[in-house]
């Protein structure tokens, strides 16, 4: 006989539970309590970029004149002047240049960083754990430390306003976190399969390519999307290097709009900031999955 | 053909300790030799030196006439199959069995030519196209097995194969196994294998010999009949044996045994066979050989007994000795709780051992 609030079914290898009317009720309560503050909160927290959508479709008059988000009178004007910009060039030049930047920082930053984190993880070499440690370290250096060395340097290279400066130090595994998060994710897969490589007559490079790469790429795509999402938002580093408008990216081309005229429209920037905001969207939903499998397994389990 | 050889072999960790400490084994070419012992022993840093997963510190791995320690695993002939497999998770059976193929730019055809006959070997044809995560243990292990008979290596390494599969399925790959090594010997194929199990069941049946090793020494190299009939040592009678050699500690004065506050007399077989018949000495007998009920012996009590069908494995207390006795089912009678009953042993089969372990009474045992 079951007791009133819960019953088991002997066969089955779960546990039903069976509640009763008042359980129902206050579960119902419980869960209505619950999602209606997620959705309040998420609401807030999700505010800013709706109302950043919404007032894109607005004339520059009613951003000012209203709250809300949905525009009264939904116009493209925004979008079809921003996309001309007050310069020589269109937006799509700024696209294109962003892509220039990202495609060698991102492919590069993923090849530099496998190697090094697989040097890191599977071989043992004099002064290891040192150089081990100094990469930490520059993982704890904050960045404007370097920036005055770093930009004397690339004056010297005669490397100003090209984009050298902005993906040549990724091809260096220059981003010390990911290689740290590619050695946390190659120490938690086990060495068997290298090892099985080895007497398979592989040599290290070869299990490199064929054995590791494969079973890091949930790792590798993180990478990717990192520095892709980090470098499409990087504003500081092109701004430091680089001075003709014309090899300008999309993040230096959003400030320019309100630089050069006095009186500018809002929402030709912000119709210009939604539509920077889409390839790092765009990606990171392609990738998800990915992105979120390379992340927990190098962070939980290293 | 190859005969592989260990010539005082070494391996000293970077923290100084020292895990093998200078052994001597030579495997004839076709054998099936095991490598056994408990955890820490060293077997498995045995067979990784001998694979090259492991450097060495020292002394000499020769593998027909060439000295490897200085080659990469993949050029010293050998094949090697993991205990958990190690299959490559993204490739699929297929690709998995023919890797060290591609690797040595072997023609397609060739390729094929092999996949496909050792598919038929290992009955894993109908596996090809899967990955390892869709394959059961046993299936993945006869993938991993596949992927070594396909090199056609010199000499096979095993580290514990066996480990990770369920009891009934160990049996049946055991039988596989040595099947499949007497299968490669007749037909004249390279078929040295060292086999590294820490499960003396495992070593006894599938072993042409057996190493027993323990911290890093080998403690005896022997057939399983002379392993179990003349252990050199306390250990290696301890070690191998289910279940395990009653090993007693007293002192010997004559023929009489000394345990506790009672004498045993020794029989003449066994005096006759001792070198240093004097002293505390540890006196060896398996469960399968003592005699319960005898007229003269030890008074023993009963402690527990456990009915496993066809024997009875009854647990005494002798002074302050625990003993195993293991009886044909036919003579069990249900004995209570401390029961006393009178012990006595089989004198042909009694070993004594001195105190560092070395057995003293093997000179004229049969």
């Amino acid at each position: 006989m079951s007791t009133p609030d819960t019953a088991l079914t002997p066969a089955s290898p779960t546990r039903v539970i069976i509640l009763n009317p008042e359980d129902r009720r206050a579960e119902r309560l419980s869960a209505f309590v619950r999602y209606t503050l997620l959705i309040v909160v998420g609401f807030i927290m999700l505010y800013p970029l709706l109302w950043l959508i919404g007032a894109s479709f607005k004339s520059n008059a009613e951003i000012f004149n209203s709250i809300g988000f949905i525009p009264q009178e939904p116009t493209l004007d925004g979008y079809r002047k921003g996309w001309e910009t007050s310069t020589p060039y269109t937006f799509g030049r700024f696209f294109w240049n962003t892509f220039l930047i990202i495609l060698p920082k991102t492919v590069f930053t993923v090849i530099s960083c496998a190697l090094v984190a697989y040097g890191f993880a599977r071989f043992e070499f004099r002064f290891k754990k040192l150089l081990f440690a100094s990469l930490i370290a520059t993982l704890l250096l904050p960045n404007v430390v370097t920036r005055v060395p770093q930009y004397i340097l690339f004056r010297d290279l005669g490397w100003l306003d090209t984009y050298l400066p902005l993906w040549v130090p990724s091809a260096f595994a220059g981003d010390a976190f990911f290689v740290f998060m590619l050695v946390q994710f190659l120490r938690a897969i086990p060495r068997d399969m290298e090892e099985a490589a080895r007497v398979d007559g592989a040599n290290s490079f070869q299990t490199l390519i064929y054995i590791v790469v494969p079973m890091l790429i949930p790792a590798l795509i993180s990478v990717a999307l990192f520095q892709f999402m980090w470098t499409m938002n990087d504003f500081l580093g092109p701004l430091i290097y680089l001075s003709s408008v014309e090899s300008f990216p999309v993040s230096l081309a959003l400030k320019l709009s309100i630089d050069t005229t006095e009186a500018f429209d809002w929402n030709r920037i912000l119709a210009m900031s939604v539509l920077a905001l889409l390839p790092a969207l765009v990606v990171f939903f392609i990738a998800q999955r990915y992105f979120i499998e390379g992340i927990s397994v190098g962070g939980v389990k290293g | 053909m190859a005969r592989l050889q260990i010539r005082n072999l070494e391996k000293t960790y970077a923290n100084t300790f020292k895990a093998v400490h200078g052994i001597n084994l030579d495997v004839n070419d076709g054998e099936f030799m095991v490598l056994v012992g408990p955890s820490g022993c060293a077997k498995s840093t045995t067979l990784r030196m001998i694979a090259g997963l492991e450097s060495i510190s020292g002394g000499d791995v020769v593998i027909g006439d060439r000295v490897v320690n200085r080659l990469q695993p993949g050029a010293r002939g050998i094949a090697m199959v993991f205990q958990n497999y190690a299959l490559y998770p993204h490739m699929k059976v297929r690709k998995n069995l023919s890797f060290g193929l591609r690797l040595q730019g072997a023609s397609k055809a060739e390729i094929e030519r092999k996949t496909n006959d050792v598919a038929r070997i290992l009955e894993i044809e109908e596996l090809l196209d899967r990955l390892p995560k869709q394959l059961s243990g046993g299936q993945a292990q006869r993938v991993a097995l596949g992927r070594a008979l396909i090199k056609e290596p010199e000499v096979f390494l095993f580290d514990e194969p066996l480990s990770n599969l369920d009891a009934k399925l160990r049996a049946s790959m055991r039988v596989r196994i040595t099947d499949l090594h007497k299968r490669l010997k007749q037909e004249g194929m390279s078929s040295t294998v060292i086999y590294v199990t820490h499960d003396q069941t495992e070593a006894m049946t599938m072993g042409d010999r057996i190493c027993v090793m323990k911290d890093g020494h080998i403690m005896q190299v022997a057939d399983p009949k002379t392993l179990y009939d003349r252990p050199a040592n306390a250990f290696v009678a301890g070690f191998i044996g289910s279940p395990e050699m009653n090993l007693i500690d007293g002192r010997l004065d004559g023929n009489q045994f000394h345990i506790g506050d009672q004498a045993l007399s020794l029989p003449d077989e066994l005096m006759a066979r001792l070198q240093e018949p004097a002293g505390h000495v540890t006196l060896g007998i398996r469960p399968q050989h003592l005699r319960v009920g005898a007229e003269h012996g030890l008074k023993a009590h009963v402690t527990g007994a456990e009915f496993m069908g066809h024997e009875v494995v009854l647990h005494l207390s002798v002074a302050d000795a625990r003993l195993v006795a293991v009886l044909p089912a036919a003579d069990y009678v249900d004995l209570e709780r401390e029961t006393a009953v009178t012990l006595n042993l089989d004198p042909g089969k009694a070993h004594v051992f001195d105190q560092s372990g070395e057995n003293i009474s093997l000179s004229q045992l049969h």
